[in-house]
């Protein structure tokens, strides 16, 4: 792997995310807090825009399967099923874009549920 | 039964190109029933993939024709196949338990009309994933197995019944067992629908526990797997291990992780069966080696 991240997958039990569509982000004590809904076909959002050298925290409230969350690039993955919210983290230490999709096939539309990270300065 | 010489002779007169494995060569006399010195006994298969059947979208407009198209084509071959394989994604998914039946019985009856009958079948992620191969076994039986044809150990793996993209460990423990069995340098074919290696995971173009089966075939001299899922022809290798993707029956997609999206080329009415068509393998079993001819889909 050629990036430097430091990745660490935290997996989270906390109930139903009410609200979580909008994929609010916050600041919790520097991390940076998105909320990604995953519904087949979609991410929303599905371009997610972070800072470098901040940890980040993506909260997933899947609505409708076991989807999946990889990212390649950064060898993060994580099942995402329904009914609770699935906590990803990670620092980005490096500015560029990474692209993640789901990785459990979850009907017609699977193909296209994908979206990518933009880490900038 | 048709030697290599006739078959290289039936490519000259009209083959497309030919690529050839290169597997290290070897005595063809350590196995198989054709263990007389110089008495080949080659034989070729037909790999057809991701026929999609059900599939409707201006990806291919003439989807309801291009499966009956790829069975006159193959049944118009000069020489027959020995047998035919289909890698998968059969039938187009659908959320629709009873759809999905619909389809994979439609998909059955008509390939039935194959001339060559010893038809071997595997589910793809379109066929499996939604009711973890339940609707396809009641039709088509188990979704991973074994057989021997003519010297060469065929081992046909599912990485599609896992909506994950899992082989699974016990079918992980069941291939070990089955090479358990065989010799270190037996010719060993890999049929699957997903590619066993990385070969764009940013487009689910990978099996999740791949690397577990492919160090279980690292110890066998000649493996060489055949695999569909990425609808285009596609060649690479793990060390000694040949992969071959196979073009689809449907719609031809991008090449791999040339763009941010998977979605399939444009179809051209001008060139309805551009980027689709089907192969021939033909295995030379005294040098174990693979011919590896693409044919279009059309019966002329």
């Amino acid at each position: 792997m050629k990036t430097l991240w430091r990745a660490v997958l935290g997996v989270g039990l906390s109930g139903i995310c009410l609200g979580a569509a909008l994929g609010v982000g916050k600041d919790a004590g520097g991390e940076q807090v998105i909320r990604v809904t995953a519904q087949r076909f979609t991410f929303t959002p599905n371009e997610i825009v972070v800072k470098k050298g901040r940890p980040v925290v993506l909260e997933f409230s899947s609505l409708d399967f076991v989807h999946g969350f990889n990212i390649p690039s950064l060898k993060l993955r994580a099942d995402l099923p329904p009914g609770k919210i699935t906590r990803v983290r990670f620092t980005p230490d490096r500015a560029g874009e990474h692209p993640f999709v789901c990785d459990n096939f979850c009907g017609e539309g699977h193909e296209d549920m994908h979206g990518r990270i933009v880490v900038k300065e | 039964m048709m030697q290599r010489r006739d078959f290289l002779r039936l490519l000259g007169a009209g083959g497309g190109a030919v690529f050839a494995s290169g597997l290290a060569g070897r005595a063809m006399a350590d196995y198989g029933s054709n263990k007389m010195a110089g008495a080949y006994d080659d034989f070729y298969f037909v790999q057809l993939s991701d026929t999609h059947w059900g599939f409707k979208g201006p990806a291919n407009p003439d989807a309801a024709n291009t499966l009956k198209h790829a069975v006159a084509a193959v049944n118009a071959l000069k020489a027959q196949p020995d047998f035919i394989v289909f890698t998968g994604d059969l039938t187009h998914t659908t959320d629709d338990a009873q759809e999905r039946r619909r389809r994979l019985a439609e998909f059955r009856d008509i390939v039935s009309g194959l001339k060559v009958k010893n038809v071997r079948f595997m589910p793809g992620e379109h066929d499996a994933s939604l009711d973890n191969g339940a609707a396809y076994k009641e039709m088509f039986g188990e979704t991973h197995y074994a057989f021997d044809h003519k010297g060469v150990h065929f081992i046909a793996l599912d990485n599609v019944s896992d909506p994950g993209a899992r082989i699974g460990e016990a079918q992980l423990d069941w291939l070990k067992a089955d090479l358990s069995r065989q010799k270190k340098d037996a010719p060993i074919v890999v049929l699957t629908h997903r590619p066993l290696f990385d070969l764009a995971p940013q487009w689910d173009w990978a099996t999740r526990d791949g690397a577990q089966a492919i160090e279980l075939l690292m110890p066998y001299a000649n493996v060489t797997v055949f695999y569909g899922h990425i609808h285009q022809e596609h060649h690479h290798r793990t060390e000694h291990i040949a992969h071959h993707s196979a073009k689809s029956l449907i719609f031809p997609l991008p090449a791999p992780g040339s763009q941010s999206k998977r979605a399939p080329l444009p179809w051209d009415p001008a060139a309805p069966n551009k980027g689709l068509g089907f192969r021939e393998v033909e295995a030379e079993v005294d040098a174990s080696r693979y011919r590896i001819t693409e044919r279009p889909v059309s019966a002329g």
